[in-house]
């Protein structure tokens, strides 16, 4: 075995619907393995926010865009010997693939370790993996591959409906659809074709069983399948739309062995080393099978697999790609057995996807063979019932479990048959509602056996309603426990509709229990059900045991509260600040005690912590185990906003939180008191009311002027924000508002435009702020400060907008004694700051601004939480490069949604690179989101008359740079008045030619620019089907006045070939 | 609410676990083993070498997917490892009460009723299972409303119970190669593996003189207990080495052809039962996953040099098969015929086909 001296890492780059953070988890997991080598590692990507990217990940990492051009370029500098494809998700996949092609690699003479790139070919390309697979006369779905639409529409008929359609070499079933006709297929294909220029028309199998398993394979032909999968939701539903449980449960040994069996053939046909991911679709009424996909690479499901199983599965394939064989390996967990094994569990997992589709205007809610979810949570339990009504709370979106929510469907039996995000929660209400079991499945096509288990969670609500706190017998809060119910839904079905506030009744439950013993247990995950002893500290809670697998307490630990599912608003960044947080405990003697649900991330791995509980981030499930753990304190300011709403609630119940006072918290996020605060203080801040009725907000709006913004305390992410520029659309967001938060108020207040918007990141000891940041927004404020292109150090703010904000800071970190992480968000214009959001936790910037400065602020916060004292000089605005923070939006995979910026966070990922300059770094970042940079045809649709003429200049750029314009006709007509020529194409709705849709449907315009205009409906129509259909098909699209110009600006300045390579540690 | 019966599991050193009955209703005792197994549980139940024990689950959701008909092929029961279920007493945490499987006809509880089985749910299984990980295999008894004493089935001949009592000739054909297959408790999977490869299968009582009749190899059987009780058979496998049949030994198999083989066998603490047991083919790199299920096990040390290690298990180092330097015999600790578990090693049988002349 010759190991390669230095190794080159692909990430995957920002998080997007289809590829997020599990690819943070395997990669980290294979730099690991490579370090523990000795082999040097080099690695690429632009995420900032992931751990990977992190100091001593990695031997060198760059901060650039994971493409073909960009890898070369790293190549060429660094020399590595080997390269790793298959922990960065599709994304590095297809830059080896296209480096492959281009003969770069034999170029350079870098090994492609692990899969080669043959085997990728095979699993990649549908004609080949078709044929390859009935090679070894085993099943694929029949289809054909077509590239063109006629081709497409042909190889259904023959088919005959309905078929599916699948796009090569794509992400989470992207372009990917059912066409029941041939109508649906041409609209379907057109589109598909956008993504690929080859389409897979296919047999449809909905309805079924989806099973997938994760099959490992050393360089020996050592094979084992170190879990399998069966999807909840059945063929038709993208497996990362599905609920999904671990190990599969319907099927009996006969259908798990074959499909094993024929998940090692293939594997071994394919010649895949490391780790692959198959799909079957398995026959509900007989054992006939498909294989419906290869993903030859670390995957999502591998993530999920190797979560609920224990088995480091980057970890090990990183090795095997080495040339290790699987028995060279030890087990991890137990490290007394061996890493060739294939794990038994005894417990059950249930994964549910975490969508966040009311964010979006105008998109569909129905799901199906496209990824729409943005995150997903795991659960464990030792029943079914219990792990998915864990799961379910998980979620963090106000939900309770299967039963005890406020939810109402207006039509149950059309929410069976037609999938949303609520589905399984449809279910419990269809069988309260009397639908039978099998009407329920005729609908759904899901397993009787899944129905039948949410059956015994209505029956048990049943039973709970007939009883009171006073009477209810032990043995029926034992049975609820056991399947999942929290003190929260018990308590609801006791006290019916008793009016004092829920707490005190779930304290009431929780206290009841307590007295009737009715405690959970701790139990171990260790790979082997208990057949040897485990050194593990991976950890869950159940009711449905006697005693816990381990001494929980330990005189020296410390909680860390992770950050749930992966949302919009909340994602890989709070948990680099966890797991930064719990490398600062680890490096001060502390036991590091990790809570967290959510199975694609790095805090949750096997070896990140001293201890992991995967568990609920809820309140009662904290509480249940820092009784257990008796913990010196917990850290709730590292996770986000679910573990900073929970400060409260359990410093009312005396739990020990450290850093910032949990009451400081809260007169910060209480919008009332913190503006008190503010007033005392003598600090600036938009005019507001709390609005407690419609004409109220209304005449605050007419007195301040219209525009106004309107959000509710206690959001993360803008959920249910809006900017309001008259009564009518006042109305609406009061409305959404209401629904987001009852028991906090909403506020209304003065939003105030051309402003710009700045953020100081920063760490507080005592009061004394220690180090900061400040950033600047490209974006004039209105656009969500996560979906804002972010500067540090600021590049166009004056020194005495920095000087004020400084000593603002200040004063509020003195006022409110802040020990800790701490964000607070300005606005400025004309030298004049208001304050307008303050977070007592580390917000989404921190890795961001710690990458940057090259100053680790967690670290900073966590040891000034402890005490240590952190003092000091720190620079953090004087610095020799820039670095540019730049949003990933994912709107090509949500239907119908409008790709336009506002108060409401969007964005399901980000970027970050350095640059010598501005546009350096700005550039990297563009094009590190995906940006294609346009060739020639621009079509320009430049807004209001303001953007209008604050573009000009630019535009006057691109013309001078050759690009050949289009513009609506305003546009157009404001332009030639300044002797810039265009040609006109009609509005959509005008339905004249040459229109603005044909042009970007046949792909003839290589950028659009359409800032939107006023908000008249029409217009906005129009604007509208622009903007969809440019997203739709795959074109760059920029609604941003402020970026557009930056970014014609960076383009005049600078050539692609201009941009260095440079490593983080050069800058 | 409604509940099932209250019923208890008590151990040899007195420790109890309180559960719910789902089966029959009368007292038993028995050996306690736990089975890491996630699938398959029709098959194991049948699995004639637990005769005499109580089998715990270690995977906590059982029953989902019901239990299938008796369908009948080459005159053996297609989804089943023998006639009947043989464990003494099934133990689980959660009883799936609603089954569903397109193949299935009746549920778990319905079965264990028909076949006079009793079974418990609601039990710790995880804690049970550490228990008998630190204090090694375990005599329980389950007690419904007469107490019992302890039953040992490693002190009795066990095989004599679950071998048949006369020879069962299978896929009989003149153009076929005829193995005698030694019955101490087999799963029919292995004599489907047989017929499978046409070859005529003479099944044969344990103790049966089968060298009286004329055949082309031997395979011996998967069984119950302790491989010394099988007195008989191992002076019978004696006698066929030394005429140089090809022989193939399986699970207890291997624990006889090492007796007669003037070796020795040992009791495991708790022995490994499971689908996920790696074995590695000594000398290589290549390793194995298995299904197991034995508390017994051979000792290599007191084999003679004719004889080499086959397969080594890959967590304990303990052996998994022997083989004889020069002479057509070998034998394996795990279940090449699997069912339930993975078929990883079916090719054994296909080894052993190429032994015969």
């Amino acid at each position: 075995m010759q190991k390669p001296k230095k190794v080159l890492v692909l990430g995957s780059g920002s998080l997007k619907i289809g590829e997020a953070g599990e690819f943070d988890y395997s990669g980290s997991q294979c730099l690991k393995a490579l370090r523990e080598e000795g082999i040097e590692t080099i690695l690429v990507n632009p995420n900032i926010a992931t751990i990977q990217t992190s100091e001593g990940m990695a031997d060198k990492i760059y901060f650039l865009p994971v493409t073909p051009y960009f890898v070369e370029k790293v190549i060429e500098k660094e020399k590595p010997d080997g390269i790793m494809l298959s922990f960065g998700g599709q994304t590095a996949l297809n830059c080896g693939v296209a480096l492959a092609d281009s003969g770069v690699f034999d170029k350079h003479n870098v090994k492609v370790l692990g899969t080669q790139i043959d085997a990728i070919k095979n699993t990649e390309d549908r004609e080949l993996f078709v044929k390859k697979l009935t090679e070894i006369n085993l099943k694929v779905p029949e289809s054909e591959a077509v590239n063109s639409v006629e081709q497409a529409a042909e190889a259904a008929r023959k088919l005959k409906y309905p078929v599916m359609l699948r796009v090569a070499y794509a992400l989470g079933g992207q372009g990917s659809g059912v066409a029941l006709n041939e109508e649906e297929l041409i609209n379907k294909a057109k589109r598909a074709f956008a993504y690929s220029s080859q389409v897979l028309v296919e047999k449809y199998l909905g309805g079924w069983k989806e099973v997938e398993y994760e099959v490992v394979r050393d360089a020996y032909d050592n094979c084992i399948t170190v879990c399998n999968m069966e999807n909840f939701d059945p063929m038709g539903i993208h497996t990362g739309e599905s609920i999904v449980v671990a190990p599969s449960q319907t099927l009996t040994n006969n259908e798990y062995h074959k499909l094993r069996e024929i998940s090692i053939k293939v594997i071994r046909h394919l010649g895949i080393v490391g780790e692959c991911n198959i799909q079957f679709a398995l026959d509900p009424n007989s054992e006939d099978y498909r294989i419906i996909e290869v993903n030859a690479r670390l995957s999502r499901s591998s993530a999920l697999a190797s979560k609920a199983t224990g088995y480091p599965l980057a970890f090990v394939a990183a090795k095997l790609a080495l040339g290790y064989s699987l028995i060279e390996l030890e087990n991890m967990i137990t490290k007394v057995t061996k890493s060739c094994f294939e794990p038994a569990l005894d417990y059950i997992v249930v994964k549910i996807p975490r969508w966040d589709l009311q964010k979006f205007k105008y998109v569909s809610f129905e799901i199906g063979s496209e990824m729409k979810s943005v995150g997903e949570v795991m659960a464990i339990g030792r029943k079914f019932e219990e792990a998915i009504q864990k799961a379910i709370r998980m979620l963090g979106i106000n939900l309770h479990g299967l039963v005890g929510n406020n939810l109402k469907f207006e039509d149950v039996e059309r929410e069976l048959s037609k999938p949303t995000d609520k589905r399984i929660l449809a279910i419990a209400e269809a069988i309260k509602n009397d639908i039978s079991i099998d009407s329920i499945h005729e609908l759904t096509k899901i397993d009787r056996w899944f129905l039948y288990k949410i059956k015994n969670v209505v029956e048990t609500e049943k039973e709970l309603l007939k009883f009171d706190i006073n009477n209810i017998p032990r043995e029926l809060i034992k049975l609820a426990k056991q399947q999942g119910f929290s003190d929260f839904q018990i308590a609801k079905l006791l006290f019916k509709g008793s009016n004092s506030s829920m707490e005190d009744k779930l304290i009431q439950v929780r206290n009841l229990r307590k007295q009737h013993k009715i405690l959970p247990v701790v139990k171990q995950i260790d790979t082997l059900a208990a057949e040897y002893p485990a050194k593990t500290n991976y950890l869950y809670l159940t009711y449905n045991g006697e005693e816990d697998d381990i001494e929980a307490s330990n005189q020296n630990s410390i909680i860390v509260l992770g950050s749930g599912a992966y949302r919009i608003g909340s994602s890989v960044e709070f948990d680099w600040c966890c797991v930064n947080a719990v490398f600062a405990l680890k490096k001060l003697g502390y036991s590091a005690t990790m809570i967290n649900c959510n199975p694609e991330t790095v805090s949750t791995d096997y070896d990140v912590c001293d201890k992991l509980y995967f568990e609920e981030l809820s309140f009662e499930r904290v509480l249940d185990i820092y009784e257990k753990e008796k913990p010196l304190g917990i850290i709730v300011s590292m996770g986000g906003q679910i573990p900073n709403n929970l400060a409260m609630r359990l410093y009312r119940q005396d739990v020990k939180i450290l850093g910032t006072n949990p009451l400081s918290i809260d007169s910060a996020e209480n919008r009332h008191k913190f503006s008190a605060k503010l007033d005392s203080l003598n600090i600036d801040q938009p005019e507001w009311i709390e609005a407690k009725s419609i004409e109220e907000a209304h005449k605050f709006a007419e007195n301040v002027e219209y525009p106004v913004l309107i959000r509710p305390s206690y959001v993360l992410s803008g959920a249910a924000m809006g900017i309001a520029s008259d009564k009518k659309e006042l109305e609406q967001y009061l409305q959404k508002a209401s629904d987001v938060s009852k028991e906090h108020p909403v506020v209304v207040s003065k939003f105030i435009t051309d402003a710009k918007e700045i953020e100081i990141d920063a760490v507080a000891q005592n009061g004394n702020v220690v180090i900061y940041a400040i950033s600047e927004h490209i974006e004039n404020a209105g656009v969500h400060s996560g979906d804002a292109t972010m500067v540090l150090p600021p590049q166009y703010t004056y020194l005495e907008t920095v000087r004020k904000i400084k000593e603002t800071t200040k004063q509020i970190a003195k006022s409110l004694k802040i020990s800790g992480p701490f964000n607070i968000q300005y606005i400025a214009k004309d030298n004049q700051i208001k304050v307008i959001e303050c977070n007592l936790r580390a917000s989404r910037s921190f890795p961001f601004v710690s990458k940057v400065t090259k100053y680790n602020f967690i670290d900073m916060a966590t040891k000034a939480m402890l005490g240590i004292d952190i003092k000091g000089k720190y620079n953090t605005l004087d610095l020799d490069y820039v670095g540019v923070k730049a949003p990933q939006f994912s709107f090509s995979r949500l239907h119908g949604a409008d790709p336009v910026l506002s108060v409401e966070m969007a964005s399901t990922g980000e970027v970050a690179c350095l640059g010598n300059d501005l546009n350096e770094a700005f550039l990297k970042s563009l094009l590190s989101v995906g940006f294609i940079m346009p060739n020639s045809n621009v079509l320009l649709s430049t807004g209001p008359v303001k953007s209008k003429a604050y573009l000009l200049e630019s535009i006057r750029k691109l013309a001078e740079m050759g690009f050949k314009l289009y513009a609506t006709e305003g546009t157009a007509k404001f332009l030639e008045q300044s002797e810039i020529k265009t040609t006109i194409l009609h509005w959509p709705l005008g339905k004249k030619e040459p229109n603005a849709l044909t042009y970007l449907q046949e792909r003839k315009i290589d950028l659009v620019i359409n800032i939107p205009k006023s908000l008249e409906e029409e217009e906005l129509t129009n604007d509208y089907l622009i903007r969809r259909r440019a997203v739709d098909f795959n074109i760059p699209l920029l609604t941003n006045a402020q970026i557009t110009k930056l970014f014609i600006e960076s383009i005049y300045k600078k050539k692609i070939e201009e941009l260095e390579v440079k490593s983080w540690g050069e800058y | 609410m409604d509940r099932d019966r209250d019923v208890n599991l008590i151990l040899e050193n007195g420790y109890e676990f309180k559960g719910f009955s789902f089966g029959a209703e009368h007292s038993v005792s028995g050996e306690i083993v736990f089975s890491t197994g996630m699938v398959g549980y029709p098959e194991s139940l049948t699995d004639p070498s637990y005769k005499g024990q109580i089998l715990v689950l270690t995977y906590p959701l059982i029953g989902n997917y019901g239990v299938p008909g008796k369908d009948i092929e080459n005159n053996l029961l297609r989804n089943f490892e023998s006639d009947k279920i043989q464990v003494q007493a099934l133990v689980i945490s959660d009883y799936s009460f609603e089954y569903s499987h397109w193949n299935a006809k009746k549920s778990l509880a319905e079965w264990l009723k028909e076949e006079n089985i009793p079974a418990i749910y609601g039990i710790d299984t995880r804690k049970l299972t550490k228990l008998l990980r630190e204090k090694g295999a375990m005599l329980g008894k389950i007690v419904f409303d007469e107490d019992i004493g302890f039953y040992d089935p490693n002190i009795v001949d066990v095989v004599k119970e679950v071998t048949i009592k006369e020879p069962i000739i299978y896929n009989e054909n003149d153009g076929n190669k005829k193995i005698v297959v030694v019955d101490c408790g087999i799963k029919n999977n292995i004599i489907r593996n047989l017929i499978k490869r046409n070859l005529t299968v003479i099944r044969v009582p344990y103790d049966y003189d089968f060298l009286r009749q004329f055949f082309d190899g031997l395979i011996i059987s998967n069984g119950p207990g302790d491989p010394k009780m099988c007195k008989e058979t191992i002076h019978n496998i004696g006698r066929a080495m030394k005429h140089n049949i090809p022989t193939f030994g399986i699970c207890l198999g291997n624990q006889l052809m090492a007796l007669a083989a003037d070796g020795d066998t040992y009791k495991l603490k708790y022995g490994h039962r499971s689908q996920n047991q790696p074995c590695i083919l000594n000398g290589t790199k290549r390793c194995f996953i298995t299904t197991q299920n034995h508390g017994f096990a051979v000792d290599m040390k007191s084999l003679s040099d004719e004889w080499q290690e086959f397969f080594v298990n890959a967590n304990d180092g303990t052996n998994e098969g022997i083989r004889h330097k020069t002479k057509p015999f070998f034998s394996i600790q795990f279940h090449a015929e699997s069912t339930p578990g993975p078929y990883d090693t079916e090719f054994l049988f296909d080894e052993f086909v190429k032994m015969l002349k």
